[in-house]
């Protein structure tokens, strides 16, 4: 291995010393130079070492989960919400593999962590030693790189190389593998100041060539639409894309991870594409003659069927990662670069374009396809959402957990910001929310922090209630409770002929006395008039976690949808009456 | 769907090789044969694969690999000009009556003779896949017994042409 060593003294005295010190105490100072301010995590047998070596530790606040799919989850939330790097640590076999969804997840979402498991000693693996786990076999597939760390004199370079890693290129999830006798063995700190790796060269500037080809398209484009996704904020890119779209007076479509990129309240905003977008951000992907894709992968829940996307239009894909490339849908132009680089040497050479009649034909489409939802006495989670959007001024950091709850939250929240959207869109992780809004909430602490939740996810990772009250965190926990698995009884309603099988909740708690009973405060509502005082309320609490449990109409469905690989002639538009409900079924029965 | 002889050079290093591997496993691409040794610099290692696919899957079997942090070159050499070798052991039922039958096959394609038996002989040859598949069609009448394949190795030529 090629390692540059430079000794460092940043933050000061005995770090330049070559005096030997463990493997656990090189941890903690690599990590203090590494900058890092929260770590997640939960101690055991094979890491004890190392929690020893934090228990004097002042420079890294340690937070202790109840679960260690709940330390990821916030750290993936912590990294989301600031654009710095989340970090757990977990003990080894057990504690190792309930990292791994979080791991699945943060690779499926681009988002820059560095797991530390425990291991144990080196002569022991292999044996089937008490907890162990092979989690470097287990996490290959699922991470951008992993290291088990062999030597204590590798350990500083490895903890470079993986911090390095997760926040470059297209940021990932790196696991980092401590065996206990390693880190129990002494070697000089020696922290270098650059990790060079001979295959991995992420490469940030466009090729000039390409763009001005996507340039020239372009310029000749009178309908076009830039199709924006979560590269755009992890390229922190959201200024230069703002740039562009007035310059060409182009409308913005948003994939779920991609909302906040753009104003969602901004007249160019088309709100979100894919299966529950909305329909004129759908109809005008379909329709225009230049699709312009910003940090998005023409993932099957945009494209629908890729045969049939986007079919009169001239393609111009952006894309940090040459293997997003013409993956699904092949593309008139390639450019391989960092969004933020690319943009910036985009716009100024691109003309502002006549699209005047385009933008009028799209406010006709908003006009009579708007998001829509009936409003009675019994609370829609539309609503509610609209009500949380509205209270907090669309400056709040919200996460969302899977199911309805999302996909209305991605609805009805008009994102203004970028990194304000957080949720689990590849691996569609349930029990995401709150944990994911508790990291989020130690790195933000001047927006308020809203989780929504479904009432099944919510009981996924409830556990963490804990957490939050022993931290203070003044999280806002709304719960859309329908008693359904909602979005599993959509489409068995859908298309299942109203077969609900096994998707009744039937015994949830009483989240009220729940929230109580964990110290944190706990309220619920059950008619919408009682929605916006409640959350008023609620929102007065700021030094603990409050649940808001808002019993919500329980079978309501999310519309607009696009059926599984379906294209745009099939979408369901939310049905204005009973009638058109069931004739929507009969279209959706035969589409399946 | 054509075959794609394609090089690789990984850090040879723990869990490296099981990177590659699980990549084509994971994403469902399809392997035809693999060799593995190390390259003429120690600390890296030269994998050769062959796989069949339409473009478009060759074209992301390529990018995949690339994107691997312990991968530090990949080359397709199929629209290359290269040379190509595989390794077979073939052994083969021989009795008095056919030996000699055998020794002139085993002559015709410049293979060799390396272990002899009442019963059998085992026959050590070299070549391009197409050579190999010939040869194990000239010997199956005679009853193979066993066959211990390398899998291709391939190298990019220096001088485009023949040598
Ligand atoms: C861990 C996990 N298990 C199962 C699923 C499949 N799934 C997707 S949505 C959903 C229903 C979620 O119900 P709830 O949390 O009540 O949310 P709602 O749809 O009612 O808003 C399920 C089971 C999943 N996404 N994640
Ligand atoms: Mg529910």
């Amino acid at each position: 291995m090629r390692t540059t060593v430079n000794i460092i003294t940043k933050h000061g005295d005995n770090i330049m010393s070559t005096n030997e010190m463990t493997g656990s105490e090189i941890f903690v100072k690599s990590l203090i130079e590494e900058n890092v301010e929260y770590m997640f995590g939960y101690p055991g047998g094979a890491v004890i070492g190392v929690y020893d070596a934090m228990h004097d530790m002042s420079h890294i606040k340690h937070i202790l989960t109840r679960h260690e799919q709940g330390a990821v989850h916030a750290a993936e939330g912590y990294a989301k919400a600031t654009g710095k790097v989340g970090v757990v640590l977990v003990t080894s076999g057990p504690g190792a593999t309930n990292t791994v969804t979080g791991v699945a997840d943060a690779y499926m979402d681009s988002v820059p962590i560095v797991v530390f498991t425990g291991q144990v000693s080196t002569h022991l693996i292999g044996n089937d030693a008490f907890q162990e786990a092979d989690i470097i076999g287990i996490t290959r597939s699922i991470t951008k790189h992993n290291f088990l760390v062999k030597d204590v004199k590798q350990l500083a370079w490895t903890i470079k190389a993986a911090f390095h890693i997760a926040s470059t290129g297209r940021p990932g999830p790196v696991v980092v593998d401590m065996p206990k006798d390693v880190m129990a063995s002494k070697a000089p700190f020696l922290y270098p100041k650059e990790v060079k790796l001979r295959g991995y060269h992420p490469f940030y500037f466009g090729h000039m060539g390409q763009i001005n080809k996507a340039v020239e398209i372009i310029n000749a484009s009178r309908k076009p639409v830039l199709y924006v996704g979560g590269g755009v904020i992890n390229s922190n890119a959201s200024t230069e894309l703002f740039n562009l779209a007035k310059k060409l007076n182009a409308p913005v479509a948003m994939t779920l991870m991609g909302l906040g990129a753009y104003p969602g309240d901004d007249k160019l905003s088309m709100g979100r594409v894919g299966v529950h977008g909305t329909w004129y951000s759908n109809v005008a992907v379909d329709q225009c003659d230049c699709l312009i894709a910003i940090g998005s992968r023409f993932d099957d829940r945009v494209t629908g069927n890729p045969a049939m996307f986007s079919p009169n239009s001239r393609k111009i894909h952006i894309d940090i990662d040459p293997s997003a490339i013409s993956k699904n849908v092949k593309v008139d132009v390639p450019i391989v670069g960092d969004v933020r680089h690319v943009l910036e040497r985009l716009t100024p050479l691109v003309n502002p374009l006549n699209t005047k009649e385009w933008l009028e034909q799209i406010e006709e489409w908003k006009a009579e396809h708007p998001l829509r939802y009936e409003n009675g006495n019994e609370i829609r989670a539309q609503y509610v959402i609209e009500k949380i959007y509205e209270l907090t001024n669309g400056n709040a950091v919200i996460t969302t957990d899977v199911g309805q709850n999302q996909m209305w939250t991605a609805q009805f929240y008009k994102f203004l910001n970028p990194r304000s959207n957080i949720t689990s869109g590849g691996l569609g992780t349930m029990g995401f929310s709150f944990p994911a809004a508790m990291g989020a909430a130690f790195g933000v602490k001047d927006r308020p922090v809203f989780s929504i939740n479904g009432d099944g996810g919510i009981q996924m990772n409830i556990q963490e209630m804990a957490t939050a009250v022993s931290n203070k965190l003044p999280l806002k926990i709304v719960i859309l409770n329908n008693g359904y698995l909602g979005m599993v009884r959509q489409w068995q309603d859908l298309f299942y002929k109203k077969r609900y099988s096994h998707v009744t909740l039937g015994n949830n708690p009483d989240f009220v006395k729940l929230a109580e009973a964990f110290g944190g405060a706990g309220f619920v509502a059950d008619k919408t008039e009682e929605v916006v005082p409640t959350l008023e309320e609620a929102m007065k609490i700021n030094d603990r976690p409050v649940i808001i449990d808002f019993r919500t109409i329980k079978e309501d469905n999310v519309f607009p949808m696009i059926p599984s690989a379906g294209t745009v002639a099939q979408i369901i538009d939310y049905p204005k009456s009973v009638k058109e409900l069931e004739m929507a079924k009969t279209q959706s029965e035969a589409v399946k | 769907m054509k075959k794609h002889t394609i090089s690789i050079l990984v850090e040879n290093k723990f869990g490296a090789l099981n990177r590659i591997v699980g990549l084509f496993s994971a994403r469902g691409y399809n392997i035809d044969s693999i060799s593995v040794g190390t390259s003429e610099d120690d600390s890296v290692a030269r994998v050769t694969i062959v796989s069949k696919g339409d473009d478009d899957v060759i074209e992301q079997i390529i990018k995949q690999l690339n994107k691997l942090i312990d991968v530090t070159k990949v080359v397709d050499l199929t629209y290359d000009n290269f040379v190509e070798r595989e390794l077979v052991l073939i052994k083969v039922a021989a009795n008095r009556n056919s030996r000699s039958e055998l020794m002139q096959i085993s002559e015709i394609f410049r293979s060799k003779i390396i272990d002899i038996s009442p019963r059998s002989i085992t026959i050590e040859a070299t070549g391009s896949e197409q050579k190999v598949d010939a040869m194990i069609k000239m010997l199956d009448p005679f009853g193979i017994k066993e066959i211990a394949r390398t899998g291709r190795v391939a190298l990019k030529r220096e001088f485009e042409g023949t040598v």
